[in-house]
C-alpha cells in the first residue's frame, strides 16, 4: 500500500494538504542515509535538502545524481557527513596556547576538541575560568579495545553565559589514570566515580574515588566491550550448579 | 557482599583516636527501604543529635544495566528502554532519545508529529509535577494533596492509554516521528483536560502556599545558592529556584519549542519553598503550552523518512531536553552498524543529587526528608 504514494509525479509535498492517515509514507524531507534502502523513493527526494538544525553541517553532495528508479543496487550514496574543522574565536586562542595539541571538529553541528592527555588539567581550567564553560553536563567514557589508546574520555561542557555547548575529548590507555577535574567543577565527583566504576579509569585527586552504581566487591567494569554480557550468568550457574548455562 | 566499612570510611571510624560513637555524633542509615526516600535510595546520616552533620548517599540498588544494554540493541528495540529510567515521566526521556537519533541520522519530524511530541510531553511535565507535588507533601506529612494529584493526573493517563495503551512506560515516539496518528477526540480530550485542570493547580495552590505549617516546614529549608548549583550542575527547577533563569527550552530549543510563548519561572532563595512555588508555576506555563499546541495542531504526516534497518553514519552527537527533573542528555556513538557503539545516558536525578550533601548541612533530620523530596529524583533515572 505504501508503494503506490512513492511515485507521485508532483514534487514532494509541503505540508500535504491531504490529511493521510497513512503513517508510513510520505516524505518528511530526509537526507538519504548511507544504508541505501531508501533507493526506490522517487528521484526528488535525494536531492531535498533538509531543514536540519545544524546548519554547519557541511551540505553534503545531496547533489548526487538522483537514483536511476531502474537501478537494483544502491544508487550513487551521498558520502556520510565525517567531522569537520571548527574554527572560531575561542578556537583561535585555545589554538594560539596549545598549537598542535588540540583539533577542534564539529560534527553534525556540535563543536568538540580532541586534545592531547598531557594537557588535561589545564585546559579544562582555561576552559572553564576564562572562557565561562562552567556548568560540566557530563563526563563519560568510551571503550575502543582495537585501538592503542582505548579509552575516549570525554567531558561536556556547558557555558551560561555564552549559551554554547562543547566536548573535549582525550585518548588514554589502558591502566592510564586521568587528572580529576572535582577541583574545578564540584559536580563532577559522582560522574568520574561512575566512569571508573563502569571503565575502571581512576582519575588522581578525586577524593572518594570507589564504585558508586555497583556494589563496592564487584570484580570488572561493565561497561568494557571485553565484559561479556552474560558472564556474571554463566559463572554463577558454573559455581553454584555445576553445570553448563543454557544462555 | 559490600564491604561495610568502605562505604563510611569517610566517616573516620577507624581512626583510633577519635571514640566510635563520639558523645556527640550519631551515624544513622536511612536504608534503601523507605517510604520516604521515592524509591531505593540509602542515605547515611551523620547527625549531631538531630541536626545533620553530614550525609552520603548510596546509590545503586536499582542499576539495570541499561547503558549496556544499548550497545546490544538496535536503535529502534532500545526505544522502549529509555521509558524505563525516569519511570514517571517517560515520554520526555523518550522524547530526548529519538530527537538524539533524528540528530544522527539527520532526519526531522514532520511538523504535526512535532506539535503532538510537544503537546504529550508537556501533559507529561505536569503528570510529573503532580506526582512530585503529591509525594514531596506526602513526606512533609499533608495528606491530602496526594490525592487530589494522582486523581487529577489520572486524565492525563487516560489520554495517554488512549493514544499509545499505556498509562506510564508510554513509549509514545518513534525515531523520525510517531508511529500511532492522534485518535479521534484527542483533541478534544485535550482541550477538556486542561479546561479541567486550571482551577485544579488553584485547588493545589490553596491548600498548601500559604498553610503555616507548609511554610515553616518548608521555608529556608535545604537552601542552596546558584553558584553551588553551577558549580554541581544542577538543573531543572532547583536551578530556577535558586535564580537562574535557564531553561533548555528557550536557550537551546529542540523539537519546536521556539514557536511556543511560554514563560520561565524563577525563584530567589532556592529553598524547597521556593522550588515548590517554581514547579507548580512551570505547572501553569505547561498548561500554556498546551493550549497553544493543541489549537495549532497542523495536519499532515507524522512520520519522516527514516530507514526501515537505521544505520547511523558513524560519529558521536549528544542531544539534551528539558526534562521535568532537568537536562536530560543522551550521549550516543555510533560506528555505523544498526547498534550503538555507546549510549550514554545524562540523568538529571544522579546529578542533582549530589546537592544532597550541600542542601542538608546543618538542618534537621526532618528536612532531609523534605529536601530528598524536593530535588525530584526518581532512582530509576538515577542508577539507571
Amino acid at each position: 500500500m505504501p508503494d503506490e504514494i512513492k511515485s507521485p509525479p508532483s514534487p514532494p509535498p509541503e505540508g500535504d494538504p491531504k490529511p493521510t492517515a497513512d503513517q508510513t509514507t510520505v516524505p518528511g524531507g530526509v537526507k538519504a542515509t548511507a544504508s541505501g534502502s531508501v533507493q526506490s523513493d522517487p528521484k526528488s527526494q535525494a536531492e531535498k535538502p533538509v531543514p536540519s538544525p545544524s546548519s554547519p553541517v557541511p551540505a553534503k553532495p545531496a547533489t548526487t545524481a538522483p537514483a536511476a528508479p531502474a537501478k537494483v543496487a544502491a544508487p550513487a550514496k551521498p558520502a556520510a557527513p565525517t567531522p569537520t574543522p571548527w574554527d572560531s574565536p575561542l578556537v583561535a586562542k585555545l589554538r594560539s596556547s596549545y598549537g598542535s595539541g588540540i583539533e577542534p571538529l564539529t560534527y553534525a553541528g556540535q563543536n568538540y576538541m580532541v586534545v592531547d592527555r598531557s594537557l588535561i588539567p589545564e585546559i579544562l581550567q582555561v576552559l572553564r575560568n576564562q572562557e565561562q564553560f562552567d556548568y560540566c553536563v557530563d563526563i563519560t567514557a568510551v571503550h575502543y579495545p582495537k585501538r592503542e589508546k582505548q579509552f575516549d574520555v570525554l567531558w561536556i561542557l556547558y557555558s551560561y553565559a555564552r549559551n554554547e555547548r562543547i566536548r573535549v575529548t582525550t585518548q588514554i590507555r589502558d591502566g592510564e589514570s586521568i587528572p580529576s577535574s572535582v577541583p574545578i567543577w564540584t559536580g563532577a565527583n559522582w560522574l568520574e566515580r561512575e566512569v571508573y566504576d563502569m571503565f575502571g579509569i581512576k582519575f588522581d585527586g578525586h577524593p572518594d574515588m570507589k564504585r558508586i552504581l555497583l556494589p563496592d566487591g564487584w570484580k570488572g567494569h561493565p561497561l568494557r566491550k571485553d565484559y561479556d554480557i552474560l558472564q556474571q550468568d554463566n559463572e554463577w550457574v558454573q559455581i553454584n550448579l555445576g553445570i553448563e548455562s543454557g544462555q | 557482599m559490600t564491604d561495610q566499612n568502605s562505604s563510611l570510611s569517610h566517616l573516620d571510624l577507624e581512626t583510633p583516636e577519635k571514640p566510635f560513637l563520639d558523645a556527640n555524633e550519631l551515624v544513622i542509615n536511612m536504608g534503601p527501604q523507605h517510604p520516604a526516600t521515592h524509591g531505593v535510595l540509602r542515605v547515611i546520616l551523620r547527625l549531631d543529635g538531630e541536626k545533620v552533620l553530614g550525609l552520603e548517599c548510596v546509590i545503586g540498588y536499582l542499576h539495570r544495566g541499561v547503558e549496556k544494554i544499548g550497545e546490544h540493541r538496535t536503535y529502534t528495540m532500545f526505544n522502549p528502554y529509555v521509558d524505563r529510567m525516569d519511570y514517571v515521566a517517560a515520554v520526555s526521556n523518550g522524547l530526548g532519545y529519538c530527537e538524539t537519533v533524528e540528530k544522527l541520522l539527520n532526519v526531522e519530524a514532520p511538523p504535526r508529529a512535532q506539535y503532538v511530541r510537544v503537546i504529550l510531553t508537556e501533559l507529561n511535565r505536569i503528570a510529573s509535577h503532580q506526582l512530585w507535588l503529591g509525594t514531596h507533601a506526602l513526606d512533609i506529612g499533608a495528606i491530602t494533596p496526594l490525592f487530589y494529584t494522582f486523581r487529577d493526573r489520572e486524565e492525563i493517563l487516560k489520554i495517554y492509554e488512549k493514544y499509545c495503551g499505556a498509562r506510564l512506560t508510554t513509549h509514545a515516539f518513534r525515531i523520525g516521528g510517531l508511529q500511532y496518528e492522534t485518535y479521534a477526540g484527542f483533541e478534544k480530550d485535550v482541550k477538556n483536560f486542561l479546561d479541567f485542570f486550571r482551577p485544579k493547580i488553584d485547588e493545589y495552590e490553596e491548600l498548601l502556599t500559604t498553610n503555616r505549617i507548609w511554610v515553616e516546614r518548608t521555608k529556608n529549608v535545604g537552601n542552596i545558592s546558584a553558584q553551588d548549583c553551577i558549580a554541581l550542575g544542577v538543573t531543572g527547577p532547583v536551578l530556577r529556584a535558586s535564580g537562574v533563569k535557564w531553561d533548555l527550552r528557550k536557550a537551546q530549543p529542540y523539537a519546536n519549542y521556539k514557536n511556543f510563548d511560554f514563560d520561565i519561572p524563577i525563584g530567589q532563595n532556592g529553598d524547597t519553598y521556593d522550588r515548590y512555588l517554581v514547579r507548580m508555576a512551570e505547572m501553569r506555563q505547561s498548561v500554556r503550552i498546551v493550549q497553544q499546541a493543541v489549537y495549532a495542531l497542523p495536519e499532515g504526516p507524522i512520520m519522516a523518512k527514516v530507514p526501515k534497518v537505521m544505520k547511523p553514519p558513524v560519529g558521536e552527537v549528544y542531544h539534551s531536553i528539558e526534562a521535568p527533573k532537568g537536562e536530560l542528555g543522551y550521549f550516543i556513538v555510533s560506528d555505523g552498524s544498526t547498534q550503538p557503539y555507546r549510549v550514554r545516558v545524562r540523568p538529571p536525578s544522579f546529578v542533582n543529587l549530589q546537592a544532597l550533601d550541600v542542601m542538608c548541612r546543618g538542618q534537621l533530620v526532618a528536612d532531609v526528608i523534605a529536601v530528598i523530596g524536593t530535588l525530584d529524583i526518581v532512582l530509576g533515572e538515577v542508577d539507571r
